[in-house]
């Protein structure tokens, strides 16, 4: 492929581990995501939050389906079996993608929160080294945005609107912050990611921007800004998971796990 | 954009967008290449939206379609992520369709601002609210007539 000869050498073995562990990354937190958004069909607050939430889940499936595709075509199995046939400690998603809805406030903190890294993890991707995510990474960027216009509007709103919301936004923000922390984490290969400019930004950079961009946010929603960020419990893009994720992954590869084989 | 083959072109207009059966998939702006390559056609496709579950659909109809040309033996059609579509690629052509399917052309916006409402395809009304960014299908979005009172639906600009 002519494409591969503009970016990095692919044949590099570390190159390829590096880049396919970050592709797990984005794949598997896209999927959790997107499942996640898919179990608020029937149950949003009103008829225009099941059609936002069944659409961005739509499309979160169908970005994590674009990074299985590209492992698929550096030697991984093919996208269905990634998606559904590999074992939690197997997955590199960040916990807070893993956890469960909870109640409206908490999906729509988490959402917002994860959002805002995205949009920064992907203009870390912008300029990657390796040609198909960064075309990949400029599509899906133009989605993402209606994503996070619409998942501000909610944030602010609801902390705004005083009473019931406020006092749930105030206690769905302090059960997401234990896990921000692990969503910056490039995994084990960041080193090497950002020596072969795969990816432009370190995670700590990446969790300063995140800062910077959500403590207005705060401001604008009349919440005080919480100093500390623990380090996370369990280390996500390691593999090291909560038994959330082998709940979402039972689900998830029921109708699969009938008969793998089986063409559809 | 490469030098299409005409003929290739001619027939992929009669390919119609699965959701909006009025716009073909080149007013659609989604053809980026369609050539010959000795009896082979060869297409590029590039998705209005990443996760598009009619892009499956819309490969077999291309495959079907093509294979009907003459002098075509085998059709191989690739999506690409580049140039990423972008709702400037829908044709004049196709914007009128879209209006006649009661669907709202995207109309370009600033980065800064929140998305505007387009003009309302049934009375042409300017004044219009989005009532939700999301619609039926992943490049839907849907807006609020304030002149005729009406909700309608409208291609987002991306």
């Amino acid at each position: 492929m002519n494409q591969l000869s503009r970016g990095m050498d692919i044949s590099d073995p570390i190159y390829q581990k590096a880049l396919k562990d970050l592709l797990f990354q984005l794949a598997d937190d896209e999927l959790c995501i997107g499942h996640r958004d898919s179990e608020w069909l029937g149950l949003a607050p009103d008829i225009e939050e099941d059609v936002a939430f069944s659409s961005i889940a739509q499309d979160e499936v169908g970005h994590a389906t674009f990074y299985y595709e590209r492992l698929a075509e550096i030697g991984e199995q093919d996208s269905d079996t990634l998606a559904f046939g590999r074992g939690s400690h197997e997955r590199r998603n960040a916990c807070l993608t893993e956890r469960e809805n909870g109640d409206w406030a908490y999906s729509i903190v988490r959402h917002f929160f994860y959002d805002t890294f995205d949009a920064l993890r992907l203009e870390a991707l912008a300029k990657s080294s390796y040609p198909p995510l960064a075309e990949g990474v400029a599509k899906i960027q133009r989605e993402e945005r209606y994503h996070l216009l619409h998942m501000h509007l909610w944030f602010v709103r609801l902390c705004l609107a005083g009473g019931e919301a406020r006092k749930r936004m105030e206690t769905a923000i302090w059960k997401v912050w234990p896990d921000i922390s692990g969503l910056f984490s490039w995994g084990a290969w960041e080193e090497e990611l950002l020596q072969r400019q795969v990816i432009h930004t370190s995670s700590l950079v990446l969790q300063q921007q995140w800062e910077e961009r959500i403590r207005p946010v705060f401001a604008e929603a009349g919440i005080e800004w919480i100093e500390a960020m623990p380090e996370p419990v369990k280390k996500g893009r390691l593999g090291d998971h909560f038994p959330e994720l082998n709940h979402l992954l039972g689900e998830l590869s029921s109708v699969y796990a009938l008969d793998p084989a089986a063409r559809w | 954009m490469a030098i299409s083959d005409p003929e290739l072109m001619k027939a992929l207009q009669e390919v119609k967008d699965p959701e909006i059966p009025t716009i073909s998939i080149v007013e659609l702006g989604i053809v980026t290449v369609a050539e010959r390559r000795e009896k082979l056609a060869y297409v590029e496709l590039t998705p209005t939206f990443v996760g598009c579950p009619a892009l499956d659909m819309i490969r077999s109809e291309v495959e079907n379609r093509l294979s009907k040309v003459d002098g075509v033996e085998k059709v191989s059609v690739q999506y690409v992520m580049s140039p990423p579509w972008t709702s400037d690629r829908i044709t004049s052509e196709g914007r009128k369709k879209l209006i006649e399917f009661g669907i709202a052309p995207p109309i370009s916006q600033s980065e800064e601002q929140w998305i505007q409402a387009p003009p309302c395809p049934y009375c042409g009304g300017e004044e219009g609210d989005v009532h939700n960014l999301f619609g039926p299908t992943a490049c839907r979005a849907i807006f609020y007539c304030r002149r005729c009172k009406e909700p309608f639906e409208g291609m987002k600009p991306v």
